[in-house]
């Protein structure tokens, strides 16, 4: 048999800290993250049916009214709700979060020689692979609807890649509401009151020019429509503009404010 | 010899109540502690503490000789913490949740795998190896849980009511398991409901109520403390119950009480089964007719109710709960 312990308290430490440990914590725990979610693969559903539905119902439903031609609106909308499609995967991320912090698991993290925000980095990060579930199941349904890509492969790859940090980013803010909020239910109802206004204030469903004057200032400022308007320009062509910098900026001032806060929340949490 | 755990004075307060009242622990290095205390006496929180997973309101603490609050991360290195609730992933397999803690305690890819694979070999737990956690009975989760806490060979050890909910042989198998370690030098913490579990484990025992050592000792000084042994006769009819006090006389050490009903009889001793076997020879030859004799010796389930003035598995409604 196998000595369980070690047990002299003056032995050497065998864990020597090492470079990158945050960095290496968070890949272990994201790690898990991934394995969950394949485990467990009833959880994508909000990544791939919802979608789905959402491009039906929009392109069959109002397709006609706002362009005319069902497969013109699908060349419109596709750029758009891949968008909104990643973002409200990411606010699963927040959603999931607050469930599992309950469980004992994370005790056990906290239990660990491990930095107190690598399991909430981890998570999020873990769940990037929802990201990748919810663009290629929307693409590959889109496609077989009869949308086609007016680009290469790199402005495909661009517009998927920014889109994908761009929610990764916005999680965050999920992340807190989902540190802060005491139920999952909570953590739901609050983050859609958010992002609501932020996916549907935009030119997501019918073209900015014909909607009222003070939306369009939304839109104007609304990183979510930069971010669509980015997809489209990337997918389809036509003007870039100034919409990958706005998303840039936006992106990286969101990961700045809303991730301290979601960890500080986090640590505070018992 | 050292301490390896050490609390001074720990006070934690939830608002309004007082988990944590001026705590005082020590516990030498190499031994067993018993907590123990019924439902929100403050065993958890005290454990929450000493792991660095809660923030305290007063006192202090050491444990394997780092400041709880000033060598927390370097603290972390050294303790195994295995809750009340399993604190492993159900959705990984028993091996990928201890492959995972090594990886966190940097062990390196290899010795992290063959560190899993031992710790499943050792707690029985091979042919479940690749099977998702989900899947896990009870003492199994807790077989795991333990595991996990030792992937690190921690020098001290935190055993927050390990056996709570197993069933009998699962239970023996982690009694085994804690002996073991202590046998090898592992200092453990370990909190209870169970008087038995202490009275089995514990090198002392320390009472705990309302957030507060109340008393503190070997099982054998606490059960002094509440009294000895005592012969315990039901008579067959309440006639002979004068007779009995007559014949047993010479063997009490204190006096001979007789129950409401009127044919039990209570005889404080000394001596252990010498005299059982005496007091049925004398019994014998005043052919005096017995129902049942037994010798009773004090449990902790005495000694608890003596110093708190209740049993110790009554759940307390006030207070914390504990978790």
């Amino acid at each position: 048999m196998t000595a369980l312990a070690e047990p002299r308290l003056t032995a050497p430490a065998r864990i020597e800290p090492r470079p990158f440990g945050l960095a290496r914590h968070s890949l272990a725990l994201a790690r898990r993250s991934v394995l969950k979610t394949l485990r467990t693969p009833e959880q994508l559903l909000d990544v791939t049916i919802q979608p789905v539905i959402f491009v039906v119902v929009f392109v069959y439903l109002l397709g006609g009214a706002i362009a005319g031609d069902t497969g013109k609106y699908l060349q419109f909308l596709v750029p758009a709700i891949m968008v909104q499609t990643v973002m409200f995967g990411g606010m699963a991320t927040g959603v999931n979060l607050n469930t599992d912090i309950g469980k004992g698991v994370f005790d056990r993290f906290r239990s660990l020689p491990i930095g107190r925000s690598a399991p909430l980095i981890g998570s999020v990060a873990g769940d990037l692979i929802r990201y990748v579930v919810a663009i290629v199941s929307l693409l590959v349904f889109a496609s077989l609807m009869g949308f086609r890509f007016q680009t290469g492969v790199g402005s495909v790859l661009a517009a998927c890649v920014l889109t994908t940090f761009f929610a990764f980013c916005l999680s965050w803010v999920v992340v807190l509401i989902g540190m802060v909020m005491r139920t999952p239910g909570a953590v739901q109802g609050t983050a859609f009151v958010i992002m609501f206004p932020l996916t549907f204030g935009t030119s997501m469903i019918a073209p900015k020019d014909t909607l009222p004057g003070w939306l369009q200032s939304w839109v104007g400022v609304n990183p979510v429509a930069h971010m669509m308007e980015a997809s489209r320009a990337l997918m389809l062509g036509g003007p870039l503009g100034d919409h990958v910098v706005w998303v840039l900026v936006w992106s990286v001032g969101i990961l700045a404010v809303f991730a301290p806060l979601a960890v500080r929340a986090y640590r505070r949490r018992t | 010899m050292a301490d390896a755990i050490l609390a001074e004075g720990l006070v934690k307060r939830y608002g309004a109540v007082v988990a944590l009242d001026g705590l005082d622990l020590a516990v030498p290095e190499g031994t067993i502690m018993g907590l123990l205390g019924p439902n929100g006496a403050g065993k958890t929180t005290a454990v929450r503490v000493l792991t660095t997973l809660l923030e305290f309101d007063g006192g202090n603490a050491s444990v394997a000789g780092l400041d709880v609050v000033k060598g927390a991360r370097e603290l972390r290195r050294k303790i195994g913490l295995s809750g009340q609730y399993a604190a492993v992933d159900e959705n990984l397999t028993g091996f990928e949740n201890l492959d995972m803690v090594g990886r966190l305690y940097h062990l390196g890819k290899q010795p992290s795998r063959d560190r899993a694979r031992e710790l499943l070999e050792r707690f029985d737990l091979v042919e479940a190896a690749d099977r998702p956690v989900k899947g896990y009975s009870g003492g199994m989760r807790r077989r795991l849980d333990l595991a996990a806490a030792l992937v690190a060979k921690p020098v001290v050890l935190f055993l927050d009511e390990p056996t709570t909910g197993l069933d009998p042989r699962s239970r023996l198998g982690m009694w085994d398991v804690i002996e073991e370690l202590v046998a090898g030098g592992t200092t453990v913490l370990l909190t209870t409901q169970y008087l038995e579990e202490a009275d089995r484990l514990a090198d002392k025992i320390a009472v705990i109520d309302h957030g507060r050592v109340i008393a503190e000792g070997t099982s054998d000084q606490l059960k002094a403390q509440v009294g000895g042994e005592r012969l315990e006769l039901t008579v067959a009819s309440a006639r002979d119950v004068a007779l009995t006090k007559a014949a047993l006389a010479p063997l009490a050490i204190a006096d001979i009480s007789v129950d409401e009903r009127g044919n039990h009889v209570i005889v404080p001793v000394s001596g252990g089964a010498d005299v059982l076997v005496e007091a049925v020879r004398l019994l014998d030859g005043e052919a005096i007719k017995v129902l049942d004799v037994g010798l009773r010796r004090p449990t902790l389930d005495d000694v608890f109710l003596t110093l708190t003035g209740r049993a110790a598995e009554e759940d307390l409604t006030d207070g914390e709960s504990g978790a």
